[in-house]
């Protein structure tokens, strides 16, 4: 190719402060970008992904420096611009979409007036042009009512839809390179499809250059040119999209790739007349006036996972606080091993309460910061169990190795001293602690890499035969469903769509709105998305699908 | 006026020409180059006011006693600044190399502001414990054919007394003996009637919000009433009340002021503290501990206090100086701590009056100045180091 390059990165080398000395982050990486092209980032948290997106716009986080390299952007040295020369740049030509748009939008203005910040900052037109502009790009992303939507403030739009608008704002000034931070990671995936497809597009239209950077593969091969990965602030590889997928050359790549073929095998139907450990009957429940949760059934086996997916709102974990009795139900009840529970998790027995337990989404929120692993296993173990002393130290070392933690080497650390995977190990030592026989995983693994979630899996399904232990397990994401469970109940507003066995589940036919959460998981296939949109009709996505039913 | 406004445009004029000269110098290193006019005038504005500086340090210092009496109180100030940044250096060194393993490792990351707050803490320790061994009088000594009234400074020719070298009050007590003894009483009773507070506050705090419901209304609305009195009137009332209960009930005076501004403060704990609570308690991990069948009493002290002790720790050091102040005013008011115990506040009111001397003989004012400044060199150093604990606890870095 002879046309210079957009973007050109040359061995920029990467640091960030902490206990006062400086340690690198990404170790001299070269990365080449073209006019209208769309290059894709992916490894794992911490793999350095966003500071190097963050490094192509010349920007770093406090506390990060870039001490070697350069970064030259459509001939400009961006390293050595002065902040006059950025200012200009940034924003005009170059522009960011942040994994979070809630967190990103000032809530005290309406979408429209920051969307027309940038064009009217940098000169480029006027309040009304850039307006008329916006509701153009509105319509361009479909976001419903591209008139009005301008002018309400972000808590008034969905995730979904607040996500687009950013794009939107991105766009607002036809920057030549935009860095989209995992801009779906958040998202429901029929939601995701919705964004992806509309990104996919106007970037087409424009022949904006990209750089995309996340860590789920599939989505990465649907929007991306060309792939990077990345491990450790060092470059694995960098192919074409398609010879990536087909033919990875790296080991590290291929055991990413390999990540979604882990699956338990079916295990033979519950014999009938079996008494269920756990079953759900007949469940409503309210948050004040507000019905969320509608005649909800379905039972639960010792030794086999159940898995509960739908939609953030569709009272999933409604569900969970009904059965562990944090929200008493206000009809139905919930027995367990064939007799009624307390509503109430106070009226609760100590055996009863041991019986049920949880292990948590975020690992951060559900570890006490200021207590020692030790501490924190330790204390079912003398609550539940009445060990002390020598016998509870040695529980406590038996379930850490049952983690697969080395006991002598984490029992004295502080929770903010292990990695996100290691603290979920904690979470599922916590609840073993207690000797549960039934445990409800909500969303474990939704907040982890898919390397680390696969581990998480394969132990809890490890724990599982060894236990014997039951799993109400709460996901909405499908590849997860696949891989352990064994019976699916699939949610939608508070009601149960339809349950059964899995394999009954991932083969047709299936109610309309299963089929619609199923086709929306993205597939490895690069040609994916674009099929999937032409089945459904180019327009007809997401929202309409649903509308449909 | 004049002449103020053209000495602020003529530094506009230096401040533009400086950031020039910077960049021809640095061959338009980005420094400059980036550098903002405000900046640049920031600088020649602090050139201007460290030149100020030592020009009335060096008149402070002059033969003249009217023109160094003039500067007199910024010759010390300067003074005592430098002496007390090179003592903090030094002790800082100190306990980086004497100690325990861990005492070192938390030297070596204090900075020098925290080492002065830990250095004058402690010293006010050790003259509050060993009062009465470093005190060469007693607090209420009036000694025997001493004059009232001798000068500070212990020069004989200026009516001083090298036997006093503070001086004696106006009574004749002893004024050095008299502020160390003040070290015992008022930082004594400060810190006891804090750690009430923080007892009373921080438990009905985070049983509010632990708790929530009926319980949390009515403490929240109690607390509401008490904070809707301005605190000062409130304790002089109720001060007025106890001093007629005291004699009758045979109690010391200074129990009841003890309890009566541990009550006023706890509310503002109060406040903190389910403030904070109720933010923990919405955590994953209270509701683990919830489903586990946990009492009140293992949420509030195991689960939640550890995770609040950050802001309470900062809190604990606000509210120890204001505790420390509101004793001293009531002392100044006359119903704090009684005569005649020797008290900061107090000796401030009994002998107030010198400061007028402060532009024509300042060694006459220091007496009033030196129980004033006790106080506000206790209340600096208790902020330094509770800045320090809570960027650590909190784990904040640059």
């Amino acid at each position: 190719m002879t046309q210079e390059p957009l973007l050109k990165i040359r061995g920029i080398q990467i640091e960030g402060r902490s206990d006062e000395t400086w340690t690198p982050i990404i170790k001299g990486v070269n990365l080449t970008l073209q006019r209208g092209q769309v290059m894709g980032l992916i490894g794992e948290s911490g793999a350095g992904k966003s500071t190097l997106g963050l490094a192509a716009m010349g920007y770093t986080r406090d506390g990060v420096r870039i001490s070697g390299g350069t970064v030259e952007f459509d001939g400009i040295d961006l390293l050595k611009a002065s902040a006059n020369v950025k200012r200009d740049l940034l924003g005009k030509r170059i522009a960011y979409v942040a994994q979070s748009a809630a967190a990103s939008f000032n809530p005290a203005h309406r979408l429209i007036d920051q969307h027309i910040e940038g064009p009217v900052q940098h000169g480029l037109s006027g309040r009304k042009e850039s307006a008329e502009d916006g509701v153009a790009l509105y319509r361009k992303l479909r976001l419903p009512n591209p008139e009005e939507i301008g002018f309400r403030y972000p808590h008034q739009v969905s995730g979904g839809q607040l996500q687009r608008a950013m794009t939107a704002m991105a766009m607002s000034c036809r920057p030549d390179l935009i860095i989209f931070d995992e801009p779906t990671t958040a998202l429901d995936v029929t939601t995701q499809i919705e964004v992806l497809s509309a990104i996919r597009d106007i970037v087409a239209q424009y022949n904006t250059a990209a750089i995309y950077i996340t860590h789920d593969l599939a989505v990465v091969a649907q929007m991306a040119d060309r792939i990077k990965v990345l491990l450790k602030g060092e470059e694995v590889e960098t192919a074409e999209t398609r010879t990536m997928l087909d033919a990875p050359t790296q080991q590290y790549t291929k055991s990413l790739w390999a990540v979604r073929s882990f699956e338990r095998p079916t295990k033979p139907a519950v014999q009938t007349g079996a008494v269920p450990l756990v079953s759900v009957r007949n469940v409503d429940a309210a948050y004040g006036k507000e019905k969320v949760l509608h005649d909800v059934s379905f039972d639960m086996f010792a030794g086999r996972t159940m898995a509960v997916v739908g939609e953030s709102g569709s009272g999933k974990s409604t569900t969970a606080r009904c059965i562990t009795g944090l929200l008493p139900p206000s009809a139905g009840q919930i027995l367990f091993d064939g007799t009624a529970l307390p509503a109430d998790y106070r009226k609760r027995s100590k055996d009863q309460l041991r019986q049920v337990q949880m292990i948590y989404q975020m690992a951060d929120t559900a570890l006490n910061p200021r207590m020692s692993i030790g501490q924190i296993i330790a204390r079912p173990v003398q609550f539940y169990l009445g060990l002390t002393g020598k016998a509870k130290r040695r529980r406590v070392d038996a379930l850490l190795e049952q983690i697969e933690l080395e006991p002598s080497e984490y029992f004295h650390r502080l929770p903010s001293e292990l990695s996100g995977g290691q603290k979920q190990r904690i979470g599922i030592a916590r609840a073993l602690a207690a000797e549960p026989r039934f445990i409800i995983c909500d969303e474990v693994t939704s907040a982890l890499d898919q390397l680390v979630a696969e581990g998480i899996l394969r132990l809890l399904a490890r724990l599982q035969d060894e236990l014997s232990l039951a799993y109400m397990f709460i996901t909405h994401d499908l590849a997860t469903v696949k891989a352990i469970a064994d019976e699916v109940v699939v949610m939608k507003d508070g009601r149960v769509v339809e349950q059964g066995p899995k394999d009954e589940m991932f083969s047709p036919p299936h109610h309309a709105y299963t089929d619609l959460l199923l086709s929306s998981v993205p597939q490895m296939d690069p040609d994916w998305l674009s099929k999937l949109l032409a089945e459904r009709g180019v327009d007809n996505i997401g929202d309409a699908a649903v509308n449909k039913m | 006026m004049m002449w103020f406004a053209a000495f602020l445009l003529g530094l506009a004029a230096l401040a533009f020409a400086f950031r020039f000269a910077g960049q021809v110098a640095t061959g338009r290193a980005p420094y400059f180059r980036d550098m903002t006019f405000g900046v640049a005038y920031g600088y020649l504005l602090a050139a201007a006011a460290l030149i100020w500086l030592v020009w009335a340090y060096v008149q402070g210092r002059s033969p003249d006693p009217l023109v160094a009496n003039k500067f007199f109180f910024l010759r010390v100030a300067i003074e005592g600044f430098i002496f007390f940044t090179i003592a903090a250096w030094l002790f800082r060194i100190l306990g980086r190399n004497v100690g325990t393993k861990q005492t070192k490792r938390l030297f070596r990351s204090m900075p020098l502001t925290a080492a002065f707050g830990v250095m004058i803490i402690l010293v006010y320790i050790f003259v509050a414990v060993f009062a009465g061994v470093l005190a060469p009088y007693g607090q209420a000594e009036i000694i025997r054919g001493v004059p009232a009234n001798i000068m500070p400074g212990g020069n004989v020719a200026m009516g001083g007394n090298p036997d006093f070298p503070l001086g004696t009050d106006q009574i004749g007590r002893d004024i050095l003996s008299r502020l160390i003894y003040g070290a015992q009483n008022t930082v004594g009773i400060a810190f006891a009637t804090t750690v009430i507070a923080f007892l009373l506050g921080g438990t009905l705090g985070f049983l509010a919000a632990t708790f929530g419901g009926w319980l949390d209304q009515v403490l929240s609305r109690m607390v509401d009433v008490l904070m809707a009195i301005p605190s000062l009137i409130f304790a002089l009332l109720l001060m007025t009340i106890a001093s007629v209960w005291a004699p009758r009930l045979g109690i010391p005076q200074t129990y009841f002021m003890i309890l009566i501004i541990a009550v006023i403060d706890s509310t503002r704990v109060y406040r903190l503290a389910r403030a904070v609570g109720q933010n923990i308690v919405v955590m994953d991990y209270i509701e683990a501990a919830k489903l586990r069948g946990e009492g009140l009493g293992y949420l509030m002290f195991k689960e939640i206090l550890p995770n609040a002790t950050a802001p309470l720790l900062a809190e604990f050091g606000l509210r120890f100086c204001f505790v420390f102040l509101t004793i001293a005013s009531l002392s100044f008011l006359g119903v704090g701590i009684q005569p005649p115990l020797a008290d900061w506040g107090t000796m401030v009111r009994d002998l107030g009056g010198f400061v007028n001397f402060a532009q024509f003989a300042p060694m006459t004012a220091t007496p009033p100045l030196l129980a004033a400044g006790a106080i506000a060199l206790l209340a600096v150093a208790v902020n330094f180091v509770v800045d320090w604990a809570l960027h650590r606890s909190s784990g904040l870095k640059d």
